[in-house]
């Protein structure tokens, strides 16, 4: 594409049919302990 | 809905519900923004609304571009995830992580501490062997199938009570084999007592470490003092710049909170930096708004801009091949969590527990103590289903001010704690938390966009 350059090609919607196996991290145990961070976890999955 | 800012020269575009981040030039910019108002924009419409600014020919084909990505559901994609919410809620959830409050007291007095010098507003107290056994025990009876257990041996202060998490540690790593599980401990501690001896144990044992530093000297003795005044700067920082080489820069946190004291707090993330740390986080205070180092609305485009200085510099030294890992600009684009996760965000009162000295347990650490919020304990396991069905109910479509918010895949609707803090509601939101998590995420697809272009 000339205008538009996507930096992901994984979408979202993709991990409604395989996702929610709850492997993952739990976020408040990573480093922050006083916010959410949620889009920085990693999947299981994808190690 | 698209969302769509500048930051840095790049102009950015997030389909919200693909999470697909698009880098666009001028015109489709344009088209974009134009196009979030007008269902029906064509090219002649765009052209002769822009005042010559762009050609009939180039907007047909940046027009054709953007349609290709909505064929592709990559564009103004629909939500197709609200109609699964019943049933994602009535899921029977299993407890897959603990935050054992080894120990209800500390040797430093934090002045932000949300805990009260580590008590909870309670007594004093240590966490037994036998609680945390049960405690142990507890979780490995409710996780179901989850293979992975997390355990944060946290306080006031873990280090206090330091026999029983090395017990406990042994403990666990003897129950899993025959449980067919997998603890994952930490530790999070501020450093008073740290020693060679317990570094060798959490690098056997432990796949994180927190270290609570806050940054510059001052900064951080003015806020984390000892009991006498003292500051504990100076005392702390050569064990976590010992700690943090003996695991070879990996697996650890040192991690800082900034009050409206500091809100140039990008210079304590740099300092840190400066130090050699590769892996850091400084996250803004909680705090009721009547304290004075509460974070206040008039600091927010402060801390707005620091964050910009934040990620421009963290590029800077990236391309000088001196980066550093910044933990609120960590975002994971291609192996990111799953819609689940994004949905119910930390699990607080479900699949994440905190559990008190005396065994009871409560939704997460930032509720212990809290009246109303003691869920069960670790004999009798939850006895309050009322409250966890509460908080099973908590995602990001439970909470209206989520619903038009880019940011609600990246959150998952916030911390419950700070929105019962400010609201009064686990359901509520808390302005200013949200205005800095939108910023912080602005910034981290910046960062992706400038990591692109220096592949």
């Amino acid at each position: 594409m000339k205008h538009i350059k996507t930096l992901n090609t994984k979408k979202l919607q993709n991990t409604v049919k395989k996702g929610g196996c709850g492997e993952c991290q739990t976020s408040c145990q990573s480093a922050c302990k006083t916010s959410c961070t949620v889009g920085n976890q990693t999947c299981e999955h994808s190690k | 809905m698209v969302h769509l800012y500048k930051n840095n020269g790049y102009n950015i575009a997030l389909d919200e519900n693909s999470g697909s981040v698009h880098i666009v030039d001028e015109l489709v910019y344009d088209i974009l923004d134009a196009m979030s108002s007008d269902d029906f924009l064509t090219a002649e419409k765009f052209v002769s609304s822009h005042d010559g600014k762009y050609g009939i020919e180039e907007t047909k084909e940046a027009l054709s571009e953007i349609e290709e990505l909505k064929a592709q559901g990559m564009l103004f994609t629909d939500d197709p995830y609200r109609k699964f919410i019943n049933d994602f809620q009535k899921h029977e959830t299993v407890v897959k992580a603990l935050c054992l409050h080894i120990a209800h007291d500390c040797n430093l007095s934090c002045r932000y501490c949300f805990a009260g010098e580590g008590k909870y507003h309670g007594d004093s107290a240590l966490m037994s062997f036998e609680v945390g056994k049960k405690a142990l025990d507890f979780l490995i009876e409710n996780s179901g199938s989850r293979k992975n257990l997390e355990v944060d041996f946290f306080g006031g202060e873990p280090l206090l009570n330091w026999n029983v998490v090395k017990n406990l540690v042994e403990y666990g790593r003897m129950r899993e084999k025959e449980a067919g599980k997998n603890f994952r401990f930490t530790l999070t501690t501020n450093g008073v007592l740290l020693n060679d001896e317990i570094m060798e144990f959490v690098n056997k044992e432990m796949g994180n470490i927190v270290l609570s530093i806050d940054g510059r000297q001052d900064v951080h003795d003015r806020m984390r003092p000892f009991r006498n005044g003292k500051g504990s700067y100076e005392l702390i920082l050569p064990k976590f710049i010992k700690a943090a080489e003996s695991r070879g820069q990996e697996r650890y946190y040192v991690r800082g909170t900034f009050t409206h004291y500091n809100t140039d707090f990008a210079a304590d993330v740099l300092h840190m930096a400066d130090l050699g740390f590769k892996q850091i986080s400084i996250e803004p205070v909680v705090a009721p708004p009547e304290a004075d180092y509460a974070i206040t609305e008039e600091d927010v485009p402060v801390i707005c801009e620091q964050y910009d200085i934040l990620a421009q510099e963290i590029l800077k030294r990236e391309k000088e091949g001196r980066g550093f890992n910044f933990f609120h600009f960590m975002i994971d684009l291609e192996g990111g969590p799953c819609v689940y996760k994004r949905l119910s965000g930390c699990g607080s009162g479900g699949e994440y527990l905190a559990v008190t000295p005396e065994g009871d347990l409560y939704p997460c650490h930032q509720f212990v103590g809290l009246d109303g919020f003691r869920m069960g304990n670790v004999e009798d396991g939850i006895t309050d289903i009322a409250l966890k069905d509460r908080f099973a109910k908590v995602n990001v479509y439970s909470k209206k001010e989520c619903a038009d918010c880019f940011a609600r895949f990246y959150c998952s609707g916030g911390c419950a704690a700070n929105a019962y803090n400010f609201s009064g509601d686990i359901t509520g939101n808390y302005a200013i938390g949200c205005a800095l998590q939108k910023k912080r995420i602005e910034c981290a697809l910046m960062i992706k966009a400038a990591l692109a272009d220096f592949e």
